[in-house]
């Protein structure tokens, strides 16, 4: 049988199942981001707090979750707790857990150093000129933080994207799937399939993931000064 | 908690997290070596290899390693190119940490300033001296923690591998979920011998830096 190459990758409606594929990766991505940055924040506020309880607390969260491989981290939510608790957890709500889980870890500290980056000084004049505390923080010390913050946010944007790739792993239904499962229909009549599909994936992540990174890029080298 | 079974499975955990490691540690070798490369061309602005440089450092960056390894381990068979696992893991891991490297040297280059290299010139060093003498020992010193964090990045890394057929811990610890339904010892093994692995050279990394940092490298 002929072999049909790269046409496989367009043939009946397979282009778009994979784009279907790759929204589920971004999606999951896009919401566990959404999630860790309000979070992440919190705890960032949270960890400058004096209280050394809640510093080992914290501490100890953001190494584990840090040190952890995440696909660890998903085998433990999806394998363990359904073990451990009963709890039914699809492969997706898993995803969302661990990535929210890490994300927050990540958010966090990045919330933490870019609180401690703003001098001491900025908050006494605040307080000299007649600014209430939430005066500070609302004219001063937010806008400032956000500066900094932002950046890395975004390229915790593509980050998660990329890790997201990990959850063909414990059974979603993404790009990576959805691509073996149009080679294996096209086996016979496209054994190349695979070149081409794998191909195709790459650059579509590449294609997410670009822009993104390149945006950071630029926001930050904008707001160094 | 089962205690026999942990002990007597111990020792495939101990094997896996090995093999893991030499690859690692062979991936991690060659790309300082390819990430330095990159750095060296993308600072002395070698004309064409340059693009060549920064289009290899962007595809690797915005791509996951897990993709990057099912095009190396399913999609090259298909030209021709049959790759075993291990050496699959190692290209991958390589094509994947070779930017990171690249990028952590390049700050490093670039802290150094052009007076260096000025003062070198005029005592008469050579280029080549000077890169050896005065620049690579003072960029490597500054890129250190960013090196680190990348070793512990890689390392982490590895965990994909079970997808291109490699014994490495995941695969073991789902192994052994499917074959005796120990999910609680086995995820508990796997934890454990990840904390064991990443743990000693998260702390290493960390005295490093803070020694570093007091040192006052390259300032």
């Amino acid at each position: 049988m002929q072999d049909l190459g790269i046409s496989v990758l367009f043939l009946g409606n397979n282009f778009f199942r994979l784009m279907g594929g790759l929204w589920i990766t971004v999606k999951i991505a896009l919401i566990s981001v959404a999630i860790s940055i309000v979070l992440g924040i919190l705890l960032g506020m949270v960890m400058n707090l004096k209280n050394p309880v809640i510093r080992v607390l914290t501490r100890l969260y953001l190494e584990f979750v840090r040190i952890m491989p995440q696909l660890v981290l998903l085998f433990l939510v999806y394998f363990g707790l359904t073990r451990a608790f009963h709890w039914n957890l699809s492969g997706q709500v898993s995803a969302v857990i661990v990535f929210v889980l890490w994300g927050t870890a990540e958010m966090g500290d990045l919330v933490r150093g870019a609180l401690i980056s703003i001098p001491k000084h900025q908050y006494d004049s605040g307080t000299a000129l007649g600014l209430t505390g939430l005066q500070v923080y609302r004219y001063i010390i937010i806008p400032q933080t956000l500066r900094r913050l932002l950046p890395l946010a975004i390229n915790l944007t593509t980050r998660m994207v990329k890790t997201t790739s990990l959850i063909v792993l414990i059974g979603v239904v993404e790009v990576l799937k959805v691509g073996q499962q149009i080679i294996e229909a096209n086996r016979y009549t496209a054994p190349s399939a695979a070149l081409w599909i794998y191909g195709a994936i790459f650059f579509l992540y590449f294609t997410v993931c670009y822009p993104i990174s390149k945006l950071a890029g630029r926001l930050e080298k904008r707001w160094q000064n | 908690m089962d205690l026999d079974f942990i002990l007597k499975y111990t020792p495939m955990y101990i094997t896996a997290a090995w093999l893991i490691l030499r690859i690692a540690a062979i991936g991690i070798l060659l790309s300082l070596l390819l990430g330095l490369i990159c750095s060296l061309i993308q600072y002395y602005k070698i004309p064409a290899l340059r693009a060549v440089a920064s289009g290899y450092i962007e595809l690797s960056r915005n791509t996951p390693l897990l993709v990057q390894l099912f095009f190396l381990y399913f999609g090259l068979p298909k030209l021709g190119i049959v790759i075993s696992s291990e050496a699959c893991a190692i290209i991958g891991l390589t094509f994947l940490g070779g930017s990171y490297m690249a990028e952590a040297f390049r700050s490093g280059l670039e802290s150094v300033e052009k007076g260096q290299i000025e003062a070198g010139l005029s005592v008469g060093l050579e280029h080549g001296q000077i890169l050896r003498y005065i620049v690579l020992p003072q960029a490597v010193s500054v890129s250190v923690p960013a090196l680190c964090a990348n070793f512990i990045f890689l390392i982490k890394e590895t965990s994909v591998f079970s997808a291109v057929a490699l014994a490495d811990l995941m695969y073991v610890a789902k192994d052994l979920i499917g074959l005796y339904y120990k999910t609680d010892e086995s995820l508990l093994l796997l934890v454990i011998s990840y904390l064991v692995i990443l743990l000693p050279i998260s702390v290493i990394a960390s005295i490093i830096e803070r020694k570093l940092r007091y040192a006052g490298f390259g300032y």
